[in-house]
């Protein structure tokens, strides 16, 4: 057998990485913090779950140190579902990224939402066979992440608010980066790279096919169907919910609705049947109360 | 020109989208039975099949896509659309459309780490092999007697066919091989 080279297999390709993003794409992932949640997540048609130990909007209420999650509460999350399970690691600490690439995750997260390991280098994900995904405000920062391997891009919003005007303006801000790159003439595109401070061929590269090289995701304060349908009109191709399911007062119909919504983020109609008595929202925080110590969406260099 | 649908509920249809649009066919997104009654094939992409499953449920197309598959609808599954074509998916009480002659393993190679590209060996046509992508792919643990077996990897079989239906475990569309997609045309 060994001389044929169809027994060979090749693990942790760039294809492979990025081919278990494109799966993910026109659906939910969805924060939970024990086995249950993550039982009612499947249920509700989640196409993954990430396993962490406070949600967003707690760290926001608790303050402290936001770490990597328990490796038996991942493990407990792990045997609880069929669905992909991620794990959030600290901006740069690439200790935590290796601990969960030994839990088998299935995509690592290097997350603003926990507290930073450090200010200025993010982790070199190339190094890994797990994917990673990364949040980003802009396109400069979302080409730093792919550059550094990223194998998934999130627009970041502002997690824990249960307000989505943050996601909105960084998922605006990404498409029109983006636009404008298609636009641009070849000789400006150094200076364009130069200004994002973005790698030189991945500029060209998004000038050339008009999207990013991978799959483009939205997070950070989505809170109802319509929310979540409206990051899908912007341009997002699949949604992250955090706080928004868990810390409302129905979550297991809360959860359903927004999974639904997201299959039929253009049909009015159905988002009307979809959002009907759905109890209570996450009260939510507005983000101009917020002090830019208190933004997590302004961690990430 | 023929008109072939990717069900485009949840998953990757886009690149199953772009390899059709290379091959001379006009493909389309559908997610309504309107939609899929106006195409002469129907492709169910990888994703996450609980989640597709439930989708059909709940947009009513569950039971009026299996009548159409019976009725001779063509109908060619990648990965999580494998796992909604059989009969019965292992230790799991999803919905499944029940219409492929076979029992699958979900997850079965393992986690996203052990996911891989690859070569199979391809047992119709010109080709001696194709290359090939599992992305925590289902194995094929039963095959029924009306199952022909198309291609194999490690000995198993990894891309079937049971009349007008035809199923993978891997995600040819990721590849630059169009021969399964291209077998499929010739069947609608």
């Amino acid at each position: 057998m060994s001389e044929n080279s169809w027994s060979g297999r090749q693990t942790a390709t760039w294809k492979t990485k990025v081919g278990l993003a494109e799966m993910l794409k026109g659906g939910v992932i969805m924060d939970v913090t024990n086995a249950s949640e993550a039982k009612i997540a499947e249920e509700a048609g989640a196409i993954a779950v990430m396993a962490l130990e406070r949600v967003p909007s707690d760290i926001r209420v608790q303050g402290g140190v936001a770490r990597m999650s328990d490796p038996k509460m991942i493990r407990e999350i792990q045997d609880a579902v069929s669905i992909p399970v991620m794990a959030k690691c600290r901006i740069g600490h690439f200790v935590e990224a290796q601990i969960l690439e030994a839990l088998n995750v299935d995509f690592i997260d290097e997350s603003e939402v926990l507290t930073p390991a450090d200010d200025e280098f993010h982790v070199y994900k190339a190094d890994f066979k797990v994917p990673f995904v990364c949040g980003c405000r802009n396109l400069g920062e979302a080409l730093r992440r792919i550059g550094e391997g990223a194998a998934l891009i999130r627009t970041k919003g502002e997690a824990g608010t249960g307000n989505v005007i943050e996601a909105v303006r960084h998922m605006r801000t990404l498409m029109s980066e983006i636009r404008i790159l298609t636009k641009t003439p070849r000789e400006e595109l150094m200076t364009f790279a130069k200004n994002l401070g973005a790698p030189y061929e991945l500029v060209v590269e998004v000038a050339q096919t008009g999207h990013l090289p991978v799959p483009n995701f939205s997070a950070g304060g989505v809170a109802t169907p319509a929310d979540a349908a409206l990051m899908m009109q912007l341009g997002a191709e699949t949604v992250f919910v955090g706080s928004g399911i868990f810390k409302s007062s129905d979550p297991k119909k809360r959860a359903k609705a927004i999974v639904e919504a997201v299959a039929s983020y253009k049909d009015p109609k159905k988002l009307a049947e979809i959002s009907y008595d759905l109890g209570d929202s996450i009260p939510g925080v507005d983000v101009r109360q917020l002090s830019d110590t208190q933004k997590m969406a302004l961690r990430g260099w | 020109m023929q008109k072939i649908g990717v069900l485009a509920l949840q998953g990757g249809y886009d690149p199953h989208l772009r390899m059709l649009s290379g091959l001379k066919v006009e493909a389309y997104p559908v997610k309504t039975l309107a939609e899929i009654d106006a195409v002469q094939g129907l492709i169910l992409p990888g994703g996450e099949s609980t989640t597709i499953g439930k989708l059909l449920v709940l947009q009513g197309l569950f039971s009026p896509l299996i009548e159409r598959i019976k009725a001779g609808l063509p109908v060619f599954g990648t990965c999580a659309g494998l796992i909604l074509l059989s009969k019965n998916a292992l230790g799991s009480s999803q919905p499944l459309l029940e219409v492929l002659d076979v029992d699958v393993q979900r997850n079965a190679y393992g986690r996203q780490i052990e996911s891989f590209e690859t070569q199979v060996e391809l047992l119709w046509g010109t080709q001696a092999q194709s290359s090939a992508i599992f992305i925590r792919a289902p194995q094929i643990v039963r095959l029924g007697d009306s199952v022909k077996v198309l291609a194999r990897h490690e000995g198993r079989p990894v891309a079937i066919q049971q009349g007008k239906i035809l199923a993978a475990s891997y995600h040819p569309e990721l590849t630059e091989n169009t021969a399964l997609h291209q077998l499929f045309l010739s069947l609608v």
